[in-house]
């Protein structure tokens, strides 16, 4: 039966041999240790005999485990080995990460935020994170690897089996790094290819709202008038709001301005019961066109 | 005991009294109290931080507290238990109390610097504990402080830092005292393979505190510089590299494991001989071991970094050293087990918490195995089972053996017993609540659950329930075990000088020890540390 991705078999053989050596000492140890005790317990062995040492067993104990962690070492290197070595035909996707979601950009462009993917062809996510540390780890392949902001890193696998797999962000990226979740969904070459040219980038989102899924506004700004990490988007357009500016409490109305100031410069006036730091500048990825579009979706939410 | 053979002994207690006798003393011993009762506190609110994490992921979704909230618990949980716990524990307390008795002397090198050691743990732990009530309140960044969200939080994260800081000064002052004692303070005629194992390995860790300390010093500064004055050293959003900070980071904070794990491994090589009525096995390969750990402990700090985009050659290097410093650790196994072999054994809470670190301890650094080979470490790097690893070796290990100190070494500094049938019952709840405790957490990292989760995805539950309920019963053995030693201290029946049997220095004095630690001249044993008749 085919496994999940390439790596699978591999990392599995590495986890499993140190594993059963593991399994093996740790049973020797303990056994031998509560006999001891047990046979040489004072009641049993009033006289202890005094013996220093023995350096043939020193050199024993030293060798053998010696060689053990080399085999250790050997086969976690080798499976890994591939793993850094991305096939010449490999798709290209990227993956965007930040505070506190997924999108996967395919070659022209468009977007999705689950990563779609056809069965048996590899498959080479450029990682790019747009605020802080992130870790694309996907258990049921067997991968993961840090998206480091302003540096170049990648991965790669082969997805031998179709289904739907569990992303997770691994490595801590504040309030909500539990909830930066999201899908592999692994479909036949038939089923991706009308994906990709029906579904991917299409949606019967309004185009305000795509911009905001697009660029990860919703994991902070609800839509339901809860609180998450910033205020909620219900019912914001024409809202009185207080907010600190420079330190001095002012009170505004959201309007055209405002929200495109927030968008560029978020910490300039942060919104009386927030803290500012949380939200990175949209400057130069968010057009005003595309501000126009926002607002035009955020009327709506009344 | 009689008191009329004894007439002009005092002890340490009665030597002086009052407060001022205590927080200004130069006394190694009444050091090594102050660290074990501020110590001993911050432990306690350490467990209970620990306790409340547990309660929250009991079921996925909002148990108990917010996200912002738990995050800002793990953070403080994980400060506290290293910087205020683990890295003095051993080395401060016994290692004060015992190192100089042990060689024989009167007192440290520096006893001004001593106190001065306490002193600033004291500061840094103010620090520390200020986090939580100025400002935006405490780190939630990890006692990691990864960059660059260290650096974007709004959180107190530099007061934070500045108590790590404040800290690692603490330890570096107590790692020169250390190294200096023990060259040039030992008893006439000691040599260096007649110092009692333990020595070897509060000396092995005293150079780690002294030349890896002061990295974290620096990386720290360079945070507040950062978040001060907007410095770009680590957030590229300014110019700086995050892989730079987890390399400077690493570099102390992976020798620093050893620093905690060190001294643990010394208190086991004194409480076996101790209870087995025989010498230890292998003497010099342990003594020698613990400067290896600490040697090739400096070279593997990459291991931390398999996943961040580090180069691959460096990943290959930094597995490859990993998996050597698994062989004096394994050797240091064999030869506590080989040292039972042939003894006259007295299972006593000492020996019983010995054991459990053996066998945990094992655990703990097998599973070490599997995030060192680079093909199983991508897929439980940053997982629970990470977590679950990381509690082995230090709380199943070295938090055993501090127990196991305690109970080894409380008749010698209190000079009175504890109740030996009720420590050992609390020891089997305590040794039972730790494994409920994180075993789980081994399996359900495996099953692919990431670390420092405030939510999880509903397969998860189950192990996250035994994890949780295990924390309880965890906590019930401690209470206990607590409460027997603080009712023996109060009304327990007097010990003698030496109840165990024990042939090391400081079982030749008094219990507890006069203030000038013996009061005649201890007789040096004359076939090494551990001579049983």
């Amino acid at each position: 039966m085919n496994q999940a991705s390439n790596f699978v078999e591999g990392v599995d053989l590495s986890f499993y041999i140190i594993l059963g050596i593991s399994v093996f000492f740790l049973v020797g140890i303990t056994a031998t240790m509560i006999w001891f005790v047990v046979r040489y317990r004072k009641s049993k062995s009033p006289k202890a005999k005094n013996i220093e040492g023995n350096n043939k067993l020193e050199i024993l104990w030293t060798v053998i485990p010696t060689l053990l962690v080399l085999v250790m070492f050997y086969y976690g290197w080798t499976e890994y080995e591939p793993m850094r070595k991305v096939p010449k035909d490999a798709m290209v996707v990227k993956a965007h990460g930040q505070m506190w979601s997924w999108s996967f950009e395919y070659d022209d462009g468009r977007r999705s935020e689950e990563l779609v993917v056809p069965l048996n062809k590899p498959v080479k996510l450029e990682l790019i994170s747009h605020d802080v540390l992130h870790s694309l780890y996907i258990p049921a392949f067997r991968i993961k690897e840090d998206l480091v902001p302003g540096k170049d890193n990648y991965m790669w696998f082969l997805p031998q089996k179709v289904g739907e797999y569990d992303i997770f962000c691994a490595e801590y990226c504040g309030e909500r790094h539990s909830y930066m979740l999201s899908m592999v969904r692994v479909l036949t070459e038939q089923e991706y290819n009308t994906w990709y040219e029906e579904k991917l980038g299409k949606s019967d989102d309004p185009p305000g709202l795509q911009i905001l899924k697009q660029n990860a506004c919703l994991s902070c700004h609800s839509r339901d008038g809860t609180e998450i990490v910033g205020p909620t988007f219900k019912g914001i357009w024409g809202r009185n709001e207080v907010v600190i500016t420079d330190g001095e409490e002012r009170e505004i109305t959201v309007d055209k301005d405002y929200i495109l100031h927030s968008i560029y410069e978020p910490d300039a006036d942060v919104v009386k019961g927030f803290n500012a730091g949380q939200m990175i500048s949209y400057k130069n990825t968010i057009s005003e066109e595309q501000i126009d579009q926002i607002i035009e979706y955020l009327k709506t939410l009344q | 005991m009689s008191t009329a053979t004894d007439s002009g002994y005092v002890n340490f207690f009665q030597a002086k009294k009052g407060l001022a006798s205590w927080i200004f003393t130069l006394d190694h011993k009444r050091i090594g109290l102050l660290y074990f009762y501020s110590v001993l506190a911050f432990f306690l609110v350490g467990v209970l931080l620990g306790f409340l994490m547990r309660l929250e992921l009991i079921a996925p979704g909002e148990t108990i507290m917010k996200a912002t909230q738990y995050n800002q618990v793990f953070t403080l949980h994980g400060v506290i238990m290293i910087f205020l716990f683990i890295i003095p524990v051993i080395p401060a307390i016994f290692g004060n109390f015992f190192l100089p008795i042990m060689i024989g002397t009167d007192d440290v090198a520096f006893p001004k610097l001593n106190l001065l050691s306490w002193w600033l743990y004291i500061l840094g732990a103010l620090f520390a504990l200020s986090t939580l009530v100025v400002g935006e309140g405490p780190a939630d960044t990890g006692w990691t402080f990864y960059a660059p969200y260290s650096v974007k939080t709004g959180t107190n994260v530099t007061l934070a830092v500045l108590a790590a800081f404040i800290l690692g000064f603490s330890s570096i002052l107590t790692g020169l005292n250390f190294i200096v004692t023990i060259h040039r303070l030992r008893f006439p005629g000691m040599k260096w393979f007649d110092m009692p194992l333990f020595m070897w390995g509060l000396y092995a860790t005293s150079w780690i505190q002294l030349l890896a300390t002061p990295v974290i010093g620096i990386t720290l500064l360079m945070i507040i510089a950062e978040r001060t004055f907007g410095i770009g050293l680590f957030d590229p959003a300014i110019g700086g590299d995050p892989i730079l900070y987890q390399h400077l980071f690493w570099i102390y904070s992976h020798p620093a494991v050893y620093i905690m794990v060190l001294p643990a491994m010394g208190i086991v090589s004194e409480i076996i001989p101790t209870f087995t009525n025989r010498t230890i096995f292998g003497y010099k390969a342990i003594a020698i071991s613990s400067l290896a750990i600490a040697f090739v402990g400096y070279f593997v700090w990459g291991h931390h970094m398999f996943t961040s985009g580090m180069s691959g050659p460096a990943r290959i290097i930094f597995s490859l050293l990993t998996f050597l410093v698994a062989i004096p650790s394994a050797i240091k196994v064999f030869n506590w087990v080989a040292t039972l072999y042939k003894g006259s054994i007295e299972i006593k809470p000492p020996l019983l918490y010995a054991m459990a670190f053996i066998f945990q301890f094992s655990i703990g650094g097998l599973t070490g195995l599997v995030n060192g080979a680079l093909a199983a470490n991508v897929h439980v790097h940053d997982t629970y089972f990470v977590v679950g690893h990381f509690h082995y070796v230090m709380f199943g290990g070295t938090g055993f053996a501090f127990f196991g100190a305690m109970h080894y070494w409380f008749p010698k500094i209190w000079g009175k017993m504890y109740n030996i049938k009720r420590a050992n019952i609390a020891f089997a709840i305590l040794f039972a609540g730790f494994n409920l405790l994180y075993f789980p957490m081994l399996i359900v990292g495996i099953m692919g659950m990431p670390r420092r989760y405030y939510d999880y995805l509903p397969e998860f539950t189950t192990m996250n329930v035994i994890s949780t309920v295990g924390s309880w019963v965890l906590i019930i053995g401690l209470i206990m075990m607590l409460w027997n030693l603080i009712n023996g201290y109060r009304k327990g029946k007097i010990a003698g000088n030496n109840p165990w049997g024990g042939v090391t220095l400081e079982w030749q004095t008094k219990s507890p020890p006069p203030l000038p630690n013996f009061l005649k001249k201890p007789e040096l044993p004359e076939d090494g540390p551990y001579t049983f008749k």
